[in-house]
């Protein structure tokens, strides 16, 4: 479980980028957070891992202080895959890049292996293991610093932007990766622009503007029709299969799966 | 007008070529979009459309490259870069490093074009305008956010007033409204009478952007025609492609067996 209690971030220059937010997240849970650029998705986020701490507030992660802990202890919890994998990765091949955080994680031998083989190969890497990280596209980085998270096998990951760069088989896998740790039992916490991949993947939508919480639900409480208002407060649209939804009179539809039914059922 | 033939290109120090029998022509204000798979050579082709590559990174190309009628091939690096701009897939690769403001970073193209200060002001001031960026200008260059770091960068591609535009993922790193000021942006050029290749995976942004697509596949062009045409074709999510959402929604419609023009009617 993870607690977010009235947590306040300034940065040196005096930008409040998280302006008091509250939230509690179950384990499992899978929560896409959505918002505008600068609304403090990600300076949210980075308080997990112990990357960023607190101005105000406190982050309690199964009940206790993420202030109390180091980061290093804290990573054993909860892992990252920043928007830019170029700041994640640094070392030389695909395969030293994975091992690295379980290996640090205190995993050896056979669990280290398995650890890193699921990762590669849910991320569609195996045949890269040996490759130097900078020969791959930057799509295939993304998916690499993903694998990379995956394998620290944490309770919590947390990804920023997880889709950006990815061509439609990369989405496939992304959902597929986000689908599966859910059903693994690890808590998934993913920021995105894109609304078909958070209706579609996620259980629970936060909508973020500047530094505070507007709307949080289900993507079929989020993108219904009522609350498209706040939506566009913050320039936010919802998927078309919403749209389409509430213009037939439908009811909420978040995902092209939901207005199919509900059209199939009228 | 942007002509490019490609029989072949290959990277510096690799034997494998990269692109190979292409052929692209930009019309004056033109927007072509470019989609494929990921690897499939769409950067590559940025490079090679912009004159970058071979010029500045190397490689072996067999083709030529023509821009208003002028080889690429005998141009100086900065009459290359008065002529044809190119935006990169990650703005943190494209940052000068030479600024201290955002505004500063803005107006080192136009600085190194050779212009008069009020010139350089001007189109500064004027990319600004375009990207909402009037909040951002003192900020420094090197402490964005992913998307603002993104805006900045094409803003400072719109800064030097180019005739033809390449441009690698460009909203990758935005939230919709940067989506929909980039895609403005871009129109405003075009009716200008420049030329735009956007290489894209935001299929809905260029489904409304772009007059024709095409797409790359194993280093080549597969498909070359109308956006509508080229969307609509069932082998895209094959290629890689992921199709726009009115397209997804038409097809899941029609395999439940429900009849499409429902879907028309909503929007209507």
């Amino acid at each position: 479980m993870i607690e977010i209690q009235d947590l306040v971030h300034v940065y040196d220059g005096g930008t409040r980028a998280v302006d008091g937010v509250s939230l509690r997240i179950g384990d499992g849970e899978r929560v896409a957070i959505v918002g505008q650029n600068g609304s403090g998705k990600s300076t949210l986020v980075r308080h997990l891992n112990g990357l960023l701490r607190p101005t105000e507030g406190r982050v309690l992660l199964d009940g206790v202080d993420a202030a109390s802990k180091r980061v290093a202890q804290l990573a054993a919890t909860v892992a990252l895959a920043f928007q830019d994998p170029d700041r994640q990765i640094f070392a030389g091949t695909v395969k030293a890049e994975v091992e690295f955080g379980p290996r640090n994680a205190g995993l050896r031998d056979a669990a280290l292996a398995e650890a890193v083989d699921e990762a590669l190969r849910a991320t569609g890497l195996e045949s890269d293991a040996g490759t130097k990280p900078y020969d791959l596209g930057y799509s295939r980085r993304k998916l690499l610093a993903l694998a990379s998270v995956m394998a620290m096998r944490t309770p919590v990951v947390v990804l920023d932007e997880p889709t950006t760069g990815q061509d439609a088989r990369g989405v496939r896998r992304i959902e597929a990766i986000v689908r599966d740790l859910g059903s693994a039992g690890r808590t998934v916490i993913a920021i995105s622009h894109d609304m078909r991949f958070v209706a579609d993947c996620f259980e629970r939508v936060i909508v973020m503007r500047q530094g505070v919480v507007i709307l949080d639900g289900s993507p079929a409480q989020v993108f219904a029709q009522d609350r498209w208002p706040e939506l566009a407060s913050t320039y936010l649209e919802p998927p078309l299969a919403a749209c389409t939804g509430a213009a037939l009179g439908l009811g909420s539809t978040p995902t092209d799966a939901r207005l199919i039914e509900a059209l199939a059922a009228r | 007008m942007l002509e490019l033939s490609v029989e072949s290109y290959r990277y510096p120090g690799y034997a494998r070529n990269v692109l190979h029998d292409i052929a692209l022509r930009l019309g004056d204000g033109e927007i072509v979009g470019l989609v494929g798979p990921n690897d499939a050579g769409k950067s590559t082709l940025c490079l090679v459309a912009a004159g970058l590559a071979p010029a500045s990174i190397g490689g072996v190309l067999m083709g030529t490259l023509t821009l208003d009628g002028t080889p690429a091939a005998g141009l100086k690096t900065h009459e290359l870069a008065e002529r044809a701009v190119v935006g990169f897939q990650n703005p943190n690769t494209q940052r000068s490093g030479l600024a201290a403001t955002v505004f500063e970073e803005i107006a080192v193209g136009p600085m190194n074009l050779g212009l008069e200060v009020p010139e350089i002001v001007a189109r500064t001031r004027e990319a600004i305008a375009r990207l909402r960026l009037e909040a951002l200008i003192e900020r420094d260059p090197q402490r964005l956010s992913g998307g603002q770091a993104q805006l900045v960068a094409i803003a400072s591609l719109l800064a030097m007033r180019p005739r033809h535009v390449i441009l690698d993922e460009p909203t990758a790193q935005l939230d919709p409204e940067g989506t929909r000021l980039v895609g403005e942006a871009l129109k405003a050029l075009a009716d200008d009478g420049t030329s735009l290749l956007v290489a894209e995976h935001k299929t809905d942004l260029l489904d409304g952007l772009c007059q024709r697509v095409v797409v790359i596949d194993g280093g080549t062009l597969v498909r070359d025609g109308p956006t509508a045409e080229v969307f609509a074709d069932p082998e895209l999510e094959t290629l890689g492609v992921e199709p726009p959402a009115r397209v997804r929604l038409r097809r899941a419609a029609e395999a439940a067996g429900i009849d499409p023009r429902v879907l028309e009617g909503a929007r209507a």
